[in-house]
């Protein structure tokens, strides 16, 4: 089976501050991978890197056969296989929630005005969101924004959503229902790239967890990595509560 | 010394007034219409990636900003007959006014665009949508519901500033106040009811103005009408940008 | 030089300048003057006098300055008084300018937050007390640009001066042109001027309204 994302030692920099230093790890279809390490380690850019918001200086990124690291290559077809959700949700503010996930259908696939709606209506229904259509962002919970935005990236039918942690600007209770949407998708099988914090969460439905520091990938495992860390580095990121 | 204001002998002329009132309507509106056009297509073009580009709109907005629209209609309309090109005055004061109101629109769309938040024109990016897309869903749409009540104050400011096309002889309600003051001699009557009614024209501006607002800017409307339900006060800051905008001429 | 366009008719020009800047000077303050008294007019405790300056300030921003010289020009002459051109138009100018600065200074003053207001008077200020020694001074860095951003209007305006015959810059290369026929050269020169006199202080006007932003975020 083939991996549908795939990093091969990957370097970036920032100016002269270096950010990723040879990462590599491959995520397989239906996986759902959690991504955990410090501030600093390079997990953002990582994912960032992959739907080609940041280029890298060396190495290759793989998204679905399609060479990301590659000068020439076709953004359109990356960005209809990746979805990508914000730790800022990135609504637009000025249109209603299903504004919000017709727009891309009718511009970006060609949807008809009513076969976009439907769609919108759909995997509005499938975040719980259903009733909630013509209201702004504005009107939502934190917690309520970000599965309108996990459903604007679900509608476009991606083969891998990456997931820029996404619960870390809320609250406790409104995190709850996020990773509710999350888990449903991973039930449905869409291969998914996580940043997050949430161990308990990754420990539970993560099928590996890499753990990142100084921009290299650490330690890789199962949930019981988090009961036995291998590498002291991991151990005290554990004892950090973070 | 005693004077007294005699309005009866304007009372035949209301047609005239009328008539130059409707002129001086019609010269602001096209100049609006096309001045936003153009403002429109320098503000992106300025922060385009050509530098070049950048600073030849930057040269046109300052020079526009920096000097008196006196100025730049008599350079606009004898410069042009001195070439020996002689526009009908009516064109070369609306020319000159959809110049003067693409600088400042300019600015003005320029600094609603810079305040769209990076994180939502990522989104669109990611989402696969074109650069066209983003430019005009995205990013222009939320700048001009932004920044619109400075551009309809602009509007109003430009309005006034077309009875200096009078200058020119354009026909507009300024020249027309010139027509009849000279025909009948009471002076300071004929300005003063030109002045009141550029005062009815710029309140109809105003309320022209809000209501299109209200028309396209759906969500103000949907947030206010449920904040009102929820018995919550509302937002509405419209701040210090619209009183403090310098003016078009 | 070129097309009939000599040094002495350059001299007209440049001592021209002087006159917009005397008239520029005179409109902005005593504008600031009556400005400042329309401010206080605008923020008073009475009702009459808040009103009345209301009107005022939407009167005089609902029309175009032109008509407002024309008004005080003839008005006058209407009176009996044959003022010289740089009165009336200092006079209008005047008018114009107070309304503005008022506005501006009004919308300043207000922008700042109630708490400063409750401190003082909690400190037994009066209520002028506040104002002069409170509310005005943090104010006033508020409304430094819009202020120095209303003076290149000004300067703009005294062209208008030229329409009721007072010789300014625009008057001078009206004066030129109709005699030497080079519309591109004079008003291009005049132009040139005004952005000399404009520019500088559009952009003093710019780098302070930014550096009050990043104070703000």
């Amino acid at each position: 089976m083939s991996a549908i994302v795939k990093l091969d030692e990957v370097y970036k920099s920032f100016g002269s501050n270096p950010v990723l230093k040879g990462v590599s790890f491959e995520v397989a279809k239906g996986e759902m991978i959690a991504v955990i390490g410090a501030s600093g380690s390079g997990k953002s850019t990582a994912l960032r890197c992959i739907d080609r918001l940041e280029t890298i200086d060396e190495g290759t990124i793989e998204v679905c056969g399609i060479r990301v690291d590659d000068p020439k290559v076709d953004l359109h077809r990356l960005r209809l296989e990746v979805g990508i959700v914000f730790q800022s949700y990135n609504l637009f503010a000025h249109l209603t929630v299903q504004d919000n996930i017709v727009l891309a259908l009718r511009h970006v696939k060609k949807k008809t005005r009513d076969e976009a709606r439907r769609l919108a209506l759909a995997v509005l229904e499938q975040v719980g969101l259903a009733q909630k259509a013509q209201a702004y962002p504005e009107q939502l919970s934190g917690g309520q924004q970000q599965r309108v935005a996990i459903a604007r990236s679900l509608a476009m039918s991606p083969k891998v959503m990456l997931f820029d942690e996404v619960t870390s600007a809320l609250d406790p209770q409104l995190t709850g229902e996020v990773l509710r949407v999350m888990e449903d998708l991973a039930a449905d099988g869409m291969t998914m790239l996580l940043v997050t914090h949430e161990m308990a969460f990754a420990k539970r439905m993560a099928d590996r967890i890499i753990y990142m520091h100084q921009g290299k990938v650490w330690e890789v495992g199962d949930g019981t990595m988090l009961d036995n860390p291998q590498t002291p580095e991991l151990r005290a990121f554990l004892n950090n509560g973070l | 010394m005693h004077f007294s204001l005699n309005f009866s002998p304007l009372l035949p002329y209301w047609p005239v007034f009328l008539e130059g009132a409707w002129l001086t309507l019609k010269m602001t509106t096209v100049a609006v219409f096309f001045g936003v056009i153009v403002g429109t297509l320098v503000a992106f073009a300025k922060r385009g990636r050509s530098r070049v580009i950048s600073r030849l709109c930057a040269i046109y907005i300052e020079s526009v900003r920096n000097t008196p629209f006196l100025v730049q209609i008599f350079i606009l309309y004898f410069g042009l007959a001195s070439l020996g090109i002689r526009m009908p005055t009516f064109a070369a004061a609306a020319l000159a006014m959809i110049i003067n109101i693409g600088a400042y629109s300019a600015e003005i769309i320029r600094a609603g665009l810079e305040a769209v938040p990076r994180g939502q024109i990522e989104a669109a990016e990611c989402l696969g949508l074109s650069r066209w897309r983003i430019g005009w869903h995205v990013m222009l749409q939320p700048s001009i519901e932004k920044v619109y009540p400075a551009l309809t104050s602009q509007f109003v400011l430009m309005m006034q500033a077309s009875a200096i096309a009078s200058q020119i002889s354009a026909e507009e309600l300024t020249a027309t106040a010139n027509t009849v003051q000279s025909d009948t001699f009471r002076s300071l009557e004929t300005y003063i009811v030109v002045a009141l009614l550029y005062l009815a024209l710029s309140l109809l501006i105003k309320l022209v103005a809000w209501a299109v607002g209200e028309y396209a800017f759906k969500r103000r409307r949907v947030l206010r009408l449920a904040a009102a339900r929820a018995g919550r006060p509302v937002s509405d800051s419209r701040g210090l940008d619209a009183v403090v905008r310098g003016g078009a001429a | 030089m070129i097309g009939g366009f000599t040094t002495a008719h350059l001299l007209y020009l440049v001592q021209s300048i002087w006159w917009t800047l005397v008239l520029s000077a005179l409109a902005f303050v005593l504008g600031s003057i009556g400005g400042f008294a329309i401010m206080l007019a605008r923020i008073s405790p009475r009702r009459w006098l808040r009103r009345t300056a209301l009107v005022y300030i939407e009167a005089i921003q609902g029309i175009p300055l032109l008509i407002l010289l024309f008004i005080v020009y003839f008005g006058l002459s209407v009176y009996g008084f044959q003022v010289p051109a740089l009165v009336a138009a200092g006079l209008a100018l005047m008018v114009y300018t107070s309304a503005y600065l008022g506005d501006i200074w009004r919308g300043c003053i207000e922008a700042m937050p109630k708490p400063q207001w409750e401190a003082a008077e909690c400190l037994s200020l009066s209520r002028w007390q506040t104002l002069r020694l409170v509310i005005i001074p943090q104010a006033m860095r508020l409304a430094l640009p819009p202020t120095v951003g209303f003076l290149v209007q000004v300067i703009k305006m005294t062209s208008l001066a030229s329409v009721i015959g007072f010789v300014e810059l625009t008057r001078a290369g009206q004066i030129i042109d109709n005699s030497i026929f080079q519309p591109f050269l004079v008003f291009g020169l005049v132009g040139a001027f005004y952005f000399i006199l404009c520019y500088p202080l559009s952009r003093w006007s710019q780098s302070m309204e930014s550096k009050l932003n990043v104070g703000n975020r």
